[in-house]
């Protein structure tokens, strides 16, 4: 019997070529902070410099203000988001199995994914009050609604010849629907997840600009409120921060839950 | 034994298959040849039961075909292996449906792997095979529930020339220890006779039986067969059948 060649695995970065992507990031990033530096110290502009934004840093971090409104924040869009995916995943899976129930729903979820959830917010306070809910609601929505589309266009996709393959070796419509089109769709609706998370953190961060007393959008109203620009820096820095973090996280999953596919990259 | 009796299948507008006639024995290894639009995939798929004959039947040991099942065996060309499975999770799948317990599977699906030559390979995912790798383990997950009849549509098509001997070799080598009745669609004519004891031939414009021709050589088939003229005769009048009998040259532009 002939020797057999399994596909080897993706040739291997030398190191050279990741050190030196280090390295320019890193050169990238001092310059400019050495520009911005250089801008706010100028005087040209009222915008603070970035030792002052440090020490802005130092005296929110110190009196917990920044942990407080960063846990307001984290908490409010992983609820929203959460609750979205739980609600995006039976309906997508519904939706792209049986067509009536696509039939019936399709058409409002095309109508509201086109209205920014934002504009929900005057409704939502309306009839939820003026606390947390109107703010999980449109989170929730925002999520829900990237969440979705993902879901149902997954199972749609499903590989026919999949299908085939289980009903020879003898399975029934549930099995193919648990063994077959859950995993086969699980690519797509982690994507879909990484998008509902990016829409999920900008609905919130509006959402608590308009309509809230804690978090790190409240933050930064309050810094326009009251002229503390360091503060509107240090909020719009964490909120990069956090949702880089966030947006890795998902990635970090995605790509261990999806490492059978044979990817066209690396 | 398995007999086939299809009759056309095909929508007001496109005769796929016309009033197939076939009878296939217990343990035969059929192969079915022909131009492309001769309608031999779609014989091949209602008799697996993944499509309905619009007139006539298909009946597998004197019962109807009524749906696809784990006693008729499909082998597609794009081998369907579930890529998030490793190889031994694709041929236990069957087995895992059929309600077979654990370490029984293990040693079910441990048995056929080593028939196909990939016991090394059993833990690996499908991205990490080659294509005769992946074929190979389609053959043992479709073994693996025991079927009557193997159906193959094409299972070689997508390797190279030299892939495909080898694993034309590599499947009469299983064959020949487990028998099966096995239906084997190609394109390829050297392939066709080959591997069968007799070669349906089909006509395309509409789909049609044209003609069987019986092969007369033993089993195992080797090199010395496969280069011997009594393979070499054989293999032309196949030829012929396909290509000039019909009043197609091999020259014809099928669209």
């Amino acid at each position: 019997m002939a020797t057999d060649q399994a596909v080897t695995a993706q040739p291997p970065q030398p190191r050279a070529l990741l050190a030196s992507n280090l390295a320019l990031g890193i050169i990238s990033f001092v310059v400019g902070i050495g520009l911005w530096w250089l801008y706010s110290a100028s005087g040209a502009t009222p915008l603070p410099g970035p030792v002052q934004v440090v020490q802005r840093f130092g005296t929110a971090i110190a009196n917990g203000q920044l942990f407080n409104d960063m846990r307001a924040s984290i908490v409010r869009v992983l609820t929203g988001f959460f609750l979205g995916i739980a609600i995006a995943i039976p309906v997508g899976f519904l939706m792209g199995w049986y067509r009536v129930a696509r039939g019936l729903i399709d058409p409002w979820i095309q109508f509201f994914r086109v209205i920014p959830p934002l504009a929900i917010i005057p409704l939502a306070i309306v009839t939820l009050g003026i606390d947390e809910p109107p703010k999980i609601f449109v989170i929730f929505l925002a999520a829900f609604l990237a969440s979705v589309v993902a879901t149902y266009q997954g199972v749609v996709s499903v590989d026919k010849t999949f299908i085939n393959a289980a009903r020879v070796l003898g399975a029934n419509d549930w099995v193919i629907f648990t063994r077959v089109v859950v995993p086969a769709s699980t690519p797509f609706i982690l994507v879909g997840f990484r998008i509902g998370l990016g829409a999920a953190w900008a609905t919130l961060v509006a959402a608590e600009l308009i309509a809230a007393q804690s978090g790190l959008g409240f933050r930064m109203q309050q810094g326009q409120l009251y002229y503390d620009l360091p503060v509107i820096f240090v909020s719009l820095i964490s909120i990069g921060v956090l949702g880089l973090i966030m947006d890795r996280v998902v990635l970090f999953l995605e790509r261990r839950l999806t490492s059978w596919q044979e990817r066209v990259e690396h | 034994m398995k007999t086939g009796r299809v009759f056309g299948f095909g929508d007001s507008t496109f005769v796929a298959l016309e009033n197939l006639d076939l009878q296939v024995d217990d343990g035969e290894f059929v192969t079915v040849v022909g131009p492309s639009g001769c309608g031999k995939s779609t014989a091949m798929n209602i008799a697996a039961g993944l499509l309905r004959p619009t007139s006539g039947q298909c009946l597998v040991d004197g019962k109807a075909v009524e749906g696809p099942g784990p006693e008729r065996g499909v082998i597609f060309q794009q081998y369907a292996l579930f890529p998030w499975l490793t190889v031994r999770q694709n041929v236990e799948f069957g087995l895992k449906l059929k309600g077979v317990s654990a370490p029984e599977r293990r040693r079910i699906a441990s048995h056929y792997i080593g028939l196909v030559g990939l016991t090394d390979f059993a833990d690996a995912l499908p991205k990490q095979l080659s294509g005769g790798m992946k074929q190979r383990c389609a053959i043992a997950r479709a073994y693996a529930v025991d079927p009557q009849v193997l159906l193959m549509d094409e299972p070689f098509g997508a390797l190279d020339a030299l892939t495909r001997v080898r694993m034309q070799n590599q499947l009469l080598d299983t064959w020949s220890r487990e028998r099966r009745t096995v239906m084997f669609i190609t394109h390829d004519v050297d392939e066709a006779v080959y591997l069968a004891n007799r070669v349906i031939v089909m006509a395309s414009r509409p789909g049609r039986l044209q003609e069987i021709i019986e092969v007369n050589l033993p089993y195992p088939r080797t090199d010395e067969i496969r280069l011997s003229p009594e393979f070499a005769a054989i293999r032309n009048k196949v030829w012929h059948a396909v290509y000039t009998r019909s009043g197609q040259s091999s020259s014809n532009k099928e669209e």
